[in-house]
């Protein structure tokens, strides 16, 4: 026998889970091949969600753009699909994200500075100009005013002569995950949710092929959450939104097909698949079970991943490429349906040309080249891969008991539970680093004194007055007798319960702002502050 | 009297990514600093207020939309206005490399970027408020 030695006292994952030296039959002893994976496509779609995975159609490949006026971010969309990106994805500026016009006192300096500025029809005419609506589906990242900016989408497929029922794509319209952890919050929770529950029944009815919800843990990873949390926070806001649809009385098998998710892919390779694997698993369970859905597609969580930002660094960003191939590579293995790969000059700017095309390559080279994508699910039947699988599913499980003990995901969130949680998380990875217990390559090993060598994206500070020129423009020209009735139908249908949608379209046809139809909902409404906690 | 530096963390404009914000403030209340964190979506008029209420020595401004350049001169430019030209103006977050002059000249006295250990912005706080402690 030889003597053992490791080079550390512990082995962990980036989480700071425990992980063995060796894994071995009886760490999957319990193991039931048709209970707890089944076959592709088959219940409980650990091995994913459809039965020819990427031997029929690889992942769509979106990759999240937004900057500048509404024809800086067009052109964008117009070069990533000339070099063989297969969906589009919009990143919009904090105050569109807000619900602010661009001539808002609090929109100084912040427009189409992290996104594209959109502040009415006008500009989401502009966004898609030559881009039609019934070949590529577009996803949005858009919470508070998720059916506004939903609705303009709407109207400018309706101008180009593509019908509802042809259009695809998503919101991500979660508002839950805004409260955990992005913080772009606008309304509070409980009209939030009404807001959100008036999109899955108008989708239900009216755009069919629509995922009106991307239920959300990328955010909540960013924020420093582990994977487990993410997991569970992502999973129990799911809950949440199905409940709410519930009490709306919809028919749960109405309105869950559409209900997509949306991951974060971080550096630890297994600990990442066997997430997303765990999801698969818990989702159905829950569905089919909990919740009596009764069709199958119902059951299956279909997502969109994108590479961790936060791991990203300002040093050394050409390391960011290899970080951004072993995250999109753990996406795949894990069955994810589509795949945003971060730029390596991300913890400097916005991305420029060739720093977002070289992160396409990436996903291309994965698909064409790797050979991963030619079976499904190959890490099956893996000692390890399962055994952390089961093992993110019971930590999961864990904490909602805790979010059922606190009376429920709102609940847990105004107490600040998730939030607390998180936050803990993200300072002990601080000190992890610190401490050089967790090595970031070029930040506390390897470090470099180099100046650094790669061309920055500067978004034209004439953005905002043109920007702010033209919504004028649109407000002095558009018929003000008609925004007047449109707005002061939605004032009655937000005091009253119909459905938000059909008012909120109104406003878009008559040109109506973003930040006038937010505004006469705020009235309504009201707006959340968050204790403020650290 | 001896008294603990006192630091506001505050996160000025719309922009809502605070994990840095609370990390750093997390930290340097564990270096043994009072720590008062605004919350998000703040304008430098309330940044300035606060700063002047909570008689701080030192504003740590967290920001990752870019609008560094807009916010930041206001809030040094509101604090001397007030008369508060000692306090220490410290930035975190995503700013390119070429506008940390521009900062500076406006009276920032550190920029901080991604990787920056919450050890080092702790010692760069002693270190300048040296003696301070005893105002």
């Amino acid at each position: 026998m030889h003597e053992v030695t490791e080079r550390k006292g512990a082995f962990t994952t980036v989480s700071g889970q425990t992980i063995k030296a060796v894994y071995r039959p009886d760490d999957i002893a319990g193991l039931d091949y048709e209970r707890d994976l089944g076959d592709p496509g088959q219940y409980p779609f650990v091995r994913g969600v459809y039965p020819s995975m990427y031997r029929g159609r690889l992942w769509t490949m979106r990759q999240f753009s937004g900057f500048g006026a509404a024809e800086d971010t067009n052109a964008r969309f117009k070069y990533l699909l000339e070099h063989g990106e297969t969906g589009l994805s919009t990143a919009f500026d904090f105050p569109t994200l807000l619900g602010y016009d661009s001539d808002h006192p609090r929109a100084a300096g912040e427009v189409g500075k992290l996104g594209v500025a959109i502040d009415t029809l006008d500009d989401m005419e502009r966004l898609f100009a030559g881009i039609r609506l019934d070949r590529v589906s577009t996803s949005m990242t858009i919470n508070a005013p998720a059916a506004i900016l939903w609705a303009m989408y709407l109207v400018v497929a309706e101008k180009q002569g593509v019908t509802w029922d042809q259009v695809s794509g998503t919101i991500q319209n979660d508002i839950l995950k805004e409260y955990i952890a992005q913080k772009t919050f606008v309304f509070p929770p409980r009209p939030s949710m009404r807001l959100i529950v008036d999109t899955f029944e108008f989708g239900a009815r009216h755009v069919p092929r629509w995922n009106t919800i991307s239920i959300s843990g990328y955010h909540i990873r960013e924020a420093g959450a582990t994977a487990a949390q993410e997991l569970a926070f992502t999973l129990a806001d799911g809950m949440a939104y199905v409940q709410a649809g519930r009490e709306r009385s919809l028919d749960v098998d109405e309105f869950a097909p559409r209900l997509s998710f949306f991951f974060n892919a971080h550096n630890d390779l297994f600990e990442e698949v066997a997430k997303y694997r765990a999801a698969r698993r818990i989702w159905a369970r829950h569905m089919r079970e909990r919740f009596g859905a009764r069709n199958p597609r119902s059951w299956l969580m279909r997502f969109h991943t994108q590479t961790a930002g936060c791991s990203l660094t300002a040093q050394q960003p050409e390391c960011n490429i290899i970080r951004t191939a072993v995250q999109a590579l753990a996406a795949v293995l894990g069955g994810t349906q589509s795949l945003h790969t971060n730029s390596m000059d991300e913890a400097l700017a916005l991305p420029s040309e060739k720093a977002v095309r070289i992160a396409l390559r990436t996903q291309q080279i994965l698909a064409e080249e790797s050979g991963v994508a030619n079976t499904i699910d190959p890490l099956a039947g893996s000692y390890f891969v399962e055994a952390l699988t089961d093992q993110m599913e019971e930590q999961a499980e864990e904490y909602f008991r805790k979010i059922e003990d606190l009376g429920g995901m709102i609940r847990a969130i105004e107490l600040g539970f998730p939030q607390r949680e998180i936050a803990d998380s993200a300072y002990r990875y601080q000190k992890a680093l610190e401490s050089g217990e967790q090595v970031v390559v070029g930040v506390n090993r390897y470090v470099l004194d180099e100046k650094v060598g790669i061309p920055i994206l500067r978004v034209d500070p004439e953005v905002e007055r043109r920007q702010v020129g033209r919504l004028q423009r649109v407000r002095a020209e558009r018929d003000q007798g008609a925004v007047r009735q449109c707005l002061g139908r939605l004032e009655d249908g937000a005091r009253g319960s119909g459905n938000l949608m059909y008012p909120i379209l109104e406003c878009v046809r008559a040109y109506c702002t973003l930040g006038e139809i937010m505004d006469t909902l705020r009235r309504v409404f009201g707006t959340y502050r968050e204790p403020a906690m650290y | 009297m001896r008294r603990p530096v006192r630091v506001l963390i505050a996160k000025p404009g719309l922009d809502s990514h605070d994990r840095g914000a609370k990390v750093v403030a997390r930290a340097l209340r564990d270096a043994g600093m009072e720590v008062i964190y605004t919350g998000l979506h703040q304008t430098p008029e309330q940044i300035a207020e606060s700063a002047v209420q909570e008689d701080v020595d030192v504003v740590g401004l967290s920001i990752l939309s870019g609008a560094h350049n807009t916010l930041v001169p206001r809030v040094v430019e509101l604090l001397r206005g007030k008369g508060r030209e000692d306090v220490l103006v410290l930035v975190g977050g995503i700013i390119p490399e070429e506008d940390v002059p521009f900062l500076q000249e406006q009276g920032v006295a550190a920029v901080f970027g991604p990787g920056t250990p919450t050890e080092g912005i702790a010692r760069f706080v002693a270190e300048r408020l040296r003696g301070q402690e005893c105002r």
